[in-house]
């Protein structure tokens, strides 16, 4: 902690210095109040923010006959609680898997089965085996969007408040702006907002039990962290985004302790243990996990669909990899190059398994993923977007570039979903929060060279949007903007890749000389 | 970082457009038939002729504002017919709800808040406010939960119109007697129940505007009316051109309505009408030959029959008289001392009065004392305490305008956002002596006018609010559980009482408040 703190005090000092006095003022009957008053405040405003969004459209309102995401969470619900645990995965005359079959660990499957008693409670239709397919009553779908509200607000806003409390705890307490700024950034991440409430998913969830057990890290409750790590693989596979960063700094950890081996086991056995709860139906047998496990990785959907903006999907432009090459060498060709990208970061955690270095390594691992790994989804940046929001404070131009960026590489598909009016409303709203009075320190000070960039770079985005928005594209090539989004996208976030793996290898520097000094001492 | 030259104007644009943003976030919300009566007035001016605007009858919602707000709906159709000609077309738009058109008219509700939140920061401006006041003053107005919920949600355009009310009290304030007067006729030209407050303006720009001896104050008085009656003629001109001048005042007094409204607004005559209930209830229990009512309160005056048993009937000049009644200390007041920093409570005041008293009163128009009031509200601390429980029960006794199951947790949430941020604002500005450390950093700005009292929320407070929470889960939970469908009319006639007790007390607090000060 000591250590962090003296990094930290630096910029957030002169950050209030900077500020000028009437900025600070102005929040300040928010910001002087306990932190449980502040994060109620921000919390209703989140909350209310969420709810306006949730009135908008989904994924696949009235389109049969597959409908979308909406229609996926639904399914789940009236399986789960129509079948037996062994049935969930298993394809069968109730259960036709090739009808959004449950592909998700079974957290996901069990958050179904409590949603589905709920909607049963109140709309009995909603999750009726067979009859219920495509069912989109008014009631209905309200209690889906609230099933949505009551995680988020169950999960992903405690989260919040744990991981803000432990990152700041032992910080100055006179004056925390910067410190409700960054709360409000996390929680009122417009991406996040826009798939789980808009699209509908229950990111929330996932996202929130990562926060969690970052902040658990974060406090050096390090059984904690594992376990509710370990909960959020099992709600979401794509956690597996964050998993390196989690490996390389509980394993550097462990190495610096008396008795590592004997960390590395207790770990190992959380880990173990929290699996074995989650998939304890399907432990009787091996066939039964295999089955399970293998719905969890569709790897015959290909390496990516639609227009992700990835290394896959943008180079695909060129070279035709689906053609060029066959799954299994595509998939050892991803698994390659994801890996030595994690590589430099990893090594950086192993060998200095700093707090900072950890969240930096969360963003690192989880981007390499997004950009390098098998069957990536445009909804994936939300995963590299929460490490970079947790480092909102320290690195505003990187989460600021990152989330416009997310923003744009999701657009089409948002705009699939017709929420462009909410996209509209909410990119808006982020621009505000963000530029808040009293808010973050001055960008002023960063160079000319980066301001300029930063406003072409703005201006494209903003052509894109409006091209996007206006042109039809030609027949020959139906999804060419869609194309240069991606392209664009990629650009963006391999630089922002490289920018952030800099910075973490300059902690590396910073921290060794800690290190000496302490030795020394 | 360098700041504009007038840095009050880059802090209101801040809170505004967040506002806007919420706005836009709400388009695809729930809206009342007033949708479709706007909707209608833009087709209605579109595409008639002046002359029969307002003897036009194709839909039910014919038109029944003063002149300036058809101009305005006029205005508003040139842009329509060109987004989408069928929303102003006469027939083929009636119920017309395209996605589009939905946008659009929502959109002209979020432009025309421009007008508040100029108005918003004059009134900030020439205040003797300190910064944060001014800020809390801001937020107060433009994030008023009943302006969301009426304006945005349930659709009318009281932002826009308030916003000519709050400019009008701010070139009072400044000592522009003139445009004031001249605003607050053209305010009355778009909606004439701003009319409430007519005597007030009448009599304090009379005693302030109007004085500096013989001459020269009935030279003033001229040049007042002249103001004030070419606004009148701009507006009601060309109908008595046309010889509609009847047929305008007609639609525009239909005194064929009730006493109440179908949800009675929480006013005095909720308590009159639950009196003769209770009394014919007991007068009939001890043998007296009570005759049922046959006509309704909510209803028109059908004839000589009285919607009362017992109680001696009320008339709308009844109603009348008993508003002037309840304005006349204030008028007493502002004939004596006109003073500027005066006039937002006294406008306030007399709009309690037509909401409380007044003829066929909806529930919308507490928020024309409402918005008003949060001009004083950080005055004092009493002030302040006044205006968080009025603002409270004003909000909530708008509840029943959103009756749908999507929009309940957004005004409840609406609700709790601004009583979080009231509490936490006022508290900071009142800190009372003892928490004086609280407030270091408000410290340089209002060391002049640190209060002794903490702003707090007394134990009678306290229990009001608890008993706003048990009416709201009685109508909402319990109700609907203990009696099932009978009885569907007591959950609103509970929230109208209780809210009407609110509004009592804030009208009491209001009219001390106006006869004590000097």
């Amino acid at each position: 902690m000591e250590e962090k703190r003296k990094k930290k005090s630096g910029p957030i000092k002169s950050a209030i210095e900077s500020e000028s006095d009437v900025d600070t003022k102005l929040w300040s009957f928010i910001t002087t109040r306990s932190t449980k008053s502040w994060f109620l405040c921000i919390s209703l405003f989140a909350l209310l923010i969420r709810l306006a969004v949730a009135l908008h459209p989904y994924s696949g309102a009235n389109t049969p006959p597959k409908f979308g995401d909406f229609e996926a969470q639904r399914h789940w619900m009236e399986i789960t609680l129509n079948l037996p645990v062994k049935e969930w995965y298993r394809n069968s005359t109730a259960n036709d898997l090739s009808y959004w079959g449950l592909d998700y660990p079974p957290l996901t499957a069990y958050q179904s089965y409590f949603h589905g008693i709920l909607l049963k409670l109140f709309d009995p239709a909603s999750v009726s085996l067979f009859a219920s397919r495509g069912y989109e009553s008014y009631l209905g779908k309200l209690l889906m969007r609230w099933t949505v509200l009551m995680s988020d607000l169950m999960i992903f806003f405690p989260a919040v408040l744990y991981f803000v409390t432990v990152y700041y705890s032992g910080k100055s307490t006179k004056d925390k702006s910067g410190m409700v700024w960054h709360t409000t950034m996390i929680l009122l991440n417009p991406c996040l907002i826009l798939i789980d409430h808009g699209h509908f998913q229950y990111n929330c969830i996932s996202l929130g039990l990562t926060t969690a057990a970052v902040a658990a890290i974060l406090s050096d409750r390090d059984l904690v962290g594992s376990m509710l790590f370990s909960l959020a693989l099992n709600h979401k596979q794509m956690s597996a985004y964050y998993a390196p960063a989690f490996f390389a700094y509980l394993l550097g950890k462990c190495l610096r302790n008396k008795n590592p081996i004997i960390d590395v086991l207790k770990l190992g056995l959380v880990v173990l243990g929290t699996f074995a709860v989650v998939w304890w139906p399907y432990l009787y047998s091996m066939d039964a996990s295999l089955e399970v496990l293998f719905r969890l990785a569709p790897f015959e959907r290909g390496i990516y669909e639609d227009y992700v903006a990835n290394f896959w999907c943008t180079t695909s432009v060129v070279l035709k990899w689906k053609r060029l090459f066959t799954t299994q060498s595509l998939k050892l060709l991803s698994l390659a190059a994801t890996v030595s990208t994690c590589l430099p970061s990893m090594v950086q955690l192993i060998w200095s398994p700093t707090k900072h270095g950890f969240i930096h390594g969360l963003l690192n691992c989880s981007f390499s993923f997004y950009l390098f790994s098998f069957q990536v989804h445009e909804k994936s940046i939300l995963l590299p977007l929460l490490p970079a929001s947790f480092l909102a404070l320290d690195e505003p131009f990187v989460f600021e570039w990152l989330i416009y960026n997310a923003l744009l590489s999701m657009f089409p598909l948002l705009r699939r979903d017709k929420l462009v009016l909410a996209y509209t409303a909410i990119y808006g709203l982020f621009i505000l929060l963000y530029h808040a009075p009293s808010g973050k320190k001055d960008t002023s000070k960063t160079n000319r060279f980066f301001s300029i960039l930063k406003l072409f770079a703005l201006a494209c985005s903003l052509f894109l949007h409006v091209i996007y928005m206006t042109i039809t594209p030609p027949d020959k090539y139906p999804y060419l903007v869609e194309a240069i989004i991606m392209i664009f996208c990629f650009s963006q976030f391999v630089l922002v890749l490289i920018y952030s793996n800099r910075k973490q290898w300059a902690l590396f520097n910073t921290s060794t000389q800690v290190d000496t000094k302490k030795k020394s001492l | 970082m360098k700041k504009p030259p007038n840095n009050h104007r880059h802090h209101i644009r801040w809170p505004a457009l967040v506002a806007a943003a919420v706005k836009l976030l709400l388009i695809p919300v729930y809206r009342s038939t007033d949708f479709e009566v706007h909707r209608h007035w833009l087709a209605l001016t579109h595409s008639l002729p002046l002359s029969q605007w307002y003897s036009d009858t194709t839909s039910p919602w014919t038109l029944d504002y003063p002149p300036f707000f058809a101009y305005f709906e006029k205005f508003l159709s040139l842009f329509a017919s060109r987004v989408d000609p069928t929303i102003t077309h006469l027939h083929n738009g009636l119920n017309y709800a395209s996605p589009l058109t939905i946008l659009f008219q929502r959109l002209s509700v979020v432009i025309s808040d421009v007008v508040l939140v100029y108005s918003v920061f004059r009134l900030g401006k020439n205040g003797n406010f300190s910064k944060l006041e001014r800020f809390l003053m801001w937020v107060l107005v433009i994030w008023s939960p009943g302006l969301f919920i009426v304006d945005h949600m349930h659709f009318q355009y009281n932002g826009f119109l308030l916003g000519w009310l709050l400019l009008s009290i701010s070139c009072l304030e400044e000592g522009r007697d003139l445009i004031g007067g001249f605003v607050f006729a053209v305010l009355l030209c778009f909606k004439h129940l701003f009319a409430v407050a007519a005597p007030v303006y009448f009599v304090y720009l009379f005693r302030h505007y109007c004085r500096g001896g013989l001459v020269k104050g009935f030279g003033r008085l001229v040049l007042m009316g002249s103001a004030v009656l070419a606004v009148f003629a701009a507006a009601y001109g060309p109908f008595l051109y046309y010889g509609q001048i009847q047929v305008v005042l007609r639609r525009m007094f239909p005194f064929g309505r009730g006493l109440c409204h179908a949800y009675w607004a929480p006013n005095f005559w909720v308590f009159y009408i639950i009196l003769d209930k209770f009394l014919s209830f007991f007068l009939a229990k001890l043998g007296f030959d009570i005759q049922a009512p046959k006509a309704s309160f909510t209803g028109g005056l059908v004839g000589d029959s009285s919607p009362f048993a017992v109680l001696p009937t009320i008339t709308p000049l009844i109603t009348f008289i008993t508003v002037l009644l309840a304005i006349s200390p204030c008028l007493v007041k502002a004939w004596r001392n006109p003073q500027p920093r005066m006039v937002s409570r006294w406008v306030s005041y007399a709009y309690t009065c037509g909401f409380l008293f007044g003829w066929h009163v909806h529930e919308k128009a507490s928020l024309h004392f409402v918005i008003p009031l949060s001009a004083t509200a950080l005055k004092s601390t009493e002030d302040a305490k006044h205006y968080f429980y009025l603002s409270i029960v004003s909000c909530y006794s708008l509840f029943p305008l959103l009756f749908e199951a999507q929009e309940y947790p957004i005004k409840v949430v609406f609700l709790l956002l601004h009583a979080v941020l009231m509490f936490f604002g006022f508290s900071s500005r009142f800190p009372g002596t003892s928490a004086a450390t609280a407030s270091t950093a408000l410290k340089g700005t209002d060391n002049n006018k640190l209060e002794t009292h903490a702003f707090h929320i007394g134990w009678f407070g306290k229990s009001y609010l608890f008993g706003l929470l048990v009416v709201e889960i009685w109508g909402q939970f319990l109700h609907p559980i203990v009696f099932g469908d009978r009885f569907p009319f007591l959950p609103l006639m509970m929230i109208s009482i209780y809210c009407a007790l609110g509004m009592m007390y804030s009208w009491f607090w209001q009219l001390k408040q106006i006869t004590l000060t000097h």
